[in-house]
Order: C-alpha cells, then sequence, then structure tokens
C-alpha cells in the first residue's frame, strides 16, 4: 500500500524487502498489510462433510431425538455410519446437522466437560437447558469472528423432571420448542410432526416414536442427502437409549410413475 | 521486626512443621467480630456483629451478597474479603452467561480453595487474612461453607468465626439438633443467641451491630439490617444470657480479648513462645 503510489516516482530500494530500518518479513513471521488489509482470519466458510436433518420431538414424560447416519461428501454418500446423536450424560442427548468436523470438534469438548463433572464428583451435572446456552454461547461466539462453526444442534433431555428440546444454529440463533426439525427436515418433516402434535397434543412414547419414523421415511423419500439408516435416542426420567442402525421398510413403486425426470 | 527466624515468608518451614505466615493470617481472623452461619433442611442463614471504628463512624458492613443463590459474612480483613467476594460474583456472573443457572456452591468453593491456596506456597505472596462464612442454596439444598486463610474449607452443618467466637461454637454445638427442623425465624433466632454468648457483658445486641442474610427455598439471598434485625430481635433481650449456665473454661479465655468496639491500641499478636527456644535470632542479617 505504502509503495505503489510512489514507486513510479520513486522506485523502491529493494522490492518487496523490508523498509529501510525495519526487518524482514521472514515465511509464517506476521504478515503485515500486504496481504490481509483487514486483519480478519477466515477458515472454513463452507461446510465439507455434512450431516442432514435431526427432528426432535416431546413426548408425555420424555422427548425423542432422530436422524440418519449419514455423512454427505458433496452429493456424494460418502461415510454411512456417522454418529450425528450422542449421548451427553444420562439426562442430555446431543444431535448435530451441518459440517461433521465441526460438530465432532464441539463433542470432545463436551465431553471433555462431562468428564470434568464427573472428576468432581459432587452431583451435578449437565442439564440441557446449560448445554443449549453453551452451545448458544460458543457458536454466536464464532460466528462473532466469521468463523462460524456450521452446524444446527437439537440439545434434548429431562430437566428437573420436565422434558426439554432447544435448538441453535450457527449464527447463535437459540429457540425450544416442543417439536424442531433442522435443515430439509424443517421443509419436509416440521409440517407433519406439526399435523401429528395438532391430533394428539400429549402423545405416548410409541406414538411420537411412529410419527418420528414416518417422518424419517419421508424424508428418505424426499431428501438427496439422506440415508436409510437412522438413529433414534429416547430420553425419559430412567435415562438416555439410543437405537442406532435402523432400517426402514420403503415402497419405491410409486418410483415407476414419475415422468419427466429420466 | 520478626519473631523468630522461619516467619521471614510463607514459604519457609519450621523445625516444627509449622508454617507462620499461614499461622499469623489465621490469627487475623479471630480478630475480626464474630459471625455464625447455620442451616435448617431448606434454609442457610448468617448472622454478624458489626464493629464501628469510632464514635464517629458507620458500622462496618460484614454480609457481603455475591448472587441471588449466596451470600457471605466476613471476619479478618475485610480489603482482602472484598478482593475474594469480586471473585467470587464473578464466577458467578460468568456461570450464569455461559450456563443459565446459579454456580453450585461447592464448585465455586472449590474453585476458591485453589485461589486461596496459591498464596501459602509462593515467597511473592501473602495468605488472605480473612475468614469466609458462605451461605448459599443449589440443587443439593442449603449450604454453610468456611474458608480460612490456611486454604482449608469446610462443609458445616454450623459455624462460628471471629473474636470470641468459641462461645457461639459451643452454643451451636448445644443446639446442633435443633436447627434441621426450624423455620427460618426460629432459624436466626438461634444464630442470634449464639451471637449474643460472644459479646461482653457490657454490650447488647441492637439493630445497629447485627447483620442477618438468610437464602433457602423459593427464596433468593437476602439481607436484613438496621429496622429489618428488629423483629427478630425482639423479645430476645428477655431471655437469659447463656442460659444461666456457668462459662466453659474455654470461653472464659475467649473473653480476655478486647472489647469490642472498645480497643483503640492495636491487638496483640500471639506469641509464638515455641519457636523462641530453638534458636535466637542473630539480627545480624
Amino acid at each position: 500500500m505504502y509503495a505503489n503510489p510512489n514507486s513510479i516516482i520513486n522506485p523502491s530500494l529493494w522490492p518487496n524487502g523490508p523498509a529501510p530500518g525495519c526487518f524482514f518479513n521472514f515465511p509464517g513471521a506476521n504478515v503485515t498489510s500486504t496481504s490481509s488489509s483487514s486483519g480478519i482470519i477466515t477458515r472454513t466458510q463452507s461446510p465439507v462433510t455434512t450431516g442432514t436433518s435431526i427432528l426432535g420431538l416431546v413426548f408425555d414424560g420424555g422427548v425423542m431425538l432422530a436422524g440418519d447416519m449419514l455423512g454427505s461428501y458433496g452429493s456424494m454418500a460418502k461415510f454411512r455410519s456417522i454418529e450425528r446423536t450422542i449421548k451427553v450424560n444420562n439426562s442430555t442427548v446431543l444431535g448435530a446437522t451441518g459440517d461433521i468436523a465441526d460438530f465432532q470438534h464441539l463433542k470432545a469438548i463436551i465431553e471433555q466437560k462431562v468428564i470434568d463433572e464427573d472428576c468432581a464428583d459432587d452431583g451435578f451435572t449437565l442439564k440441557p437447558k446449560a448445554l443449549h446456552t453453551w452451545l448458544t454461547r460458543v457458536l454466536y461466539n464464532r460466528r462473532s469472528k466469521f468463523d462460524p462453526l456450521w452446524n444446527t444442534f437439537l440439545v434434548a433431555g429431562i430437566e428437573d423432571g420436565e422434558p426439554y428440546l432447544g435448538c441453535v444454529d450457527k449464527i447463535g440463533t437459540a429457540f425450544s420448542d416442543s417439536k424442531i426439525a433442522t435443515g430439509y427436515g424443517a421443509h419436509i418433516a416440521l409440517p407433519l410432526m406439526r399435523e401429528g402434535l395438532e391430533k394428539k397434543p400429549q402423545m405416548t412414547q410409541e406414538e411420537a416414536r411412529a410419527l418420528l419414523i414416518n417422518c424419517l421415511r419421508v424424508l428418505f423419500y424426499r431428501d438427496c442427502r439422506a440415508l436409510n439408516k437412522h438413529q433414534i435416542a429416547t430420553i425419559t426420567k430412567e435415562g438416555v437409549t439410543i437405537e442406532n442402525n435402523i432400517e426402514l421398510d420403503t415402497n419405491w413403486e410409486v418410483a415407476n410413475f414419475v415422468i419427466g425426470y429420466e | 521486626m520478626f519473631r523468630n527466624q522461619y516467619d521471614n515468608d510463607v514459604t519457609v518451614w519450621s523445625p516444627q512443621g509449622r508454617i507462620h505466615q499461614v499461622e499469623y493470617a489465621m490469627e487475623a481472623v479471630k480478630q475480626g467480630s464474630a459471625t455464625i452461619g447455620l442451616k435448617s433442611k431448606t434454609h442457610a442463614a448468617i448472622v454478624a456483629l458489626k464493629r464501628a471504628t469510632s464514635e464517629l463512624s458507620a458500622y462496618q458492613k460484614k454480609i457481603i451478597p455475591i448472587d441471588t443463590h449466596m451470600g457471605m459474612t466476613i471476619a479478618g480483613l475485610t480489603a482482602d474479603a472484598r478482593f475474594l467476594s469480586r471473585y467470587m460474583r464473578t464466577e458467578c456472573l460468568n456461570h450464569r452467561y455461559s450456563h443459565d443457572e446459579p454456580l453450585p456452591v461447592s464448585r465455586l468453593i472449590g474453585n476458591l480453595g485453589n485461589k486461596l491456596q496459591v498464596c501459602t506456597q509462593r515467597y511473592d505472596r501473602r495468605p488472605y487474612g480473612v475468614g469466609l462464612l458462605v451461605a448459599g442454596y443449589d440443587d443439593k439444598g442449603p449450604h454453610i461453607y468456611q474458608t480460612c486463610p490456611s486454604a482449608t474449607y469446610f462443609d458445616c452443618k454450623a459455624m462460628a468465626i471471629g473474636a470470641r467466637s468459641q462461645s457461639a461454637r459451643t452454643y451451636l454445638e448445644k443446639h446442633l439438633n435443633e436447627f434441621l427442623e426450624c423455620s427460618v425465624e426460629d432459624l436466626v433466632r438461634h444464630g442470634l443467641r449464639a451471637l449474643r454468648d460472644t459479646l461482653p457483658n457490657e454490650v447488647e445486641l441492637t439493630s445497629k451491630n447485627v447483620s442477618i442474610g438468610v437464602v433457602g427455598k423459593g427464596m433468593d439471598f437476602t439481607i436484613y439490617d438496621d429496622g429489618g434485625v428488629e423483629s427478630f430481635l425482639a423479645g430476645l433481650d428477655k431471655e437469659d444470657r447463656r442460659g444461666g449456665r456457668p462459662l466453659p473454661p474455654d470461653v472464659e479465655g475467649d473473653l480476655k480479648e478486647v472489647p469490642v468496639g472498645e480497643s483503640t491500641a492495636a491487638p496483640q499478636d500471639p506469641a509464638m513462645s515455641v519457636e523462641m527456644d530453638v534458636e535466637p535470632h542473630s539480627g545480624k542479617d
């Protein structure tokens, strides 16, 4: 910046070298204004390996999370057994949409938090609301550095005997509801879940599970980033259970009637 | 200048296995006016005796609120207590910001204990000359924690620290079994009776020199001062002091200290006589 206007009239002493009296910029040392005038460092600005929708549904006495196990590499169904729903502790479960690497980074941090709490052995554990807030702070902090963690998270659990379901996205927007779907599921599955809850506001665990499985099936039909291999996590007062590798019956006969895409 | 050759700084052991600087700091707590903490099944209460340094000055504040679920009383150096309270407030606030829930009392005290310990192990630091009684309420119920300059801390059913607090501890030990089922009013009343036992005969508990703090189930930490303590004090003066019992010997020893609010002479440091016959200090270095 400094040299340019004068360079024609007053050619510099040593092009790309240090200004007189200053030190040479060695590779890897602090780069001055020549390369980045704003001083903002940008890293991943788009996701690489991604997971698609996660669904969350509150029922009478608990809450469920459901999603598939695919890690897509662009449009390629590359990793087919990624655990996108994890158990945090006996009252809390976390599900992630978006960049798998960013999720696994946060997963490691959260697991360390839980280990620290186990070591403290004082009877206090991470509650779903606390984890939801903590994630919100972390995600908002990263977006404020223009370096977001490219995820939408669902936090589900039991807090003081009541089911809790919360959502937070990569810019730190957070809310809680009795039914949440992230990603493509927000368009495809959420209306189905709303419809189910309108018919029966207080669902039993079995009804909630049937509704979620129906949503997962519809998503598998319509979402090109979905896989027919699912995880369903159930959180009740009794604790957390996560079922892995659930395959659903599908019927593609209707595909014969679809025309115009050949 | 030094009492013996082993109290130059906090990192030096005496041959008897003591660290004198830390013990001196523990003595500073005993110079502070008395304060008492006790808890029932649902509430924790702290009561404190305030001192005025002169006729012209106001009574020194003894209870410091930390968060909505926690507060503490102090005995010892007020300035050190203010520093520690700022740390505790910050920790509570940060936890509320990052997790949207009150910081568990045991966690805070654990961290505070670590902070206190650092300055008992470095030659360029001094121990904090203050003892704290922290009253808090969290998911595990009410708590009373005592901290010392030596960086030890205790989870207490009831405790008294400060000048002539032995008589209060005697009272608390005698009535320990009654506290659990107490209402808030009765709990505070027990605290006030214990506090009264630390007073010299000519001094009375008044709304001027008493502070009360209460926290518990469905109740944020609340401080009662001045007019607010009058309902708790009412009728207390009609009760016999110390139940008409003779003083235990340890209490009598306590009472030889300078009466509260009267002293202008500097309090005497305790003599470390045991050290003197090890080797007299040469005074050359």
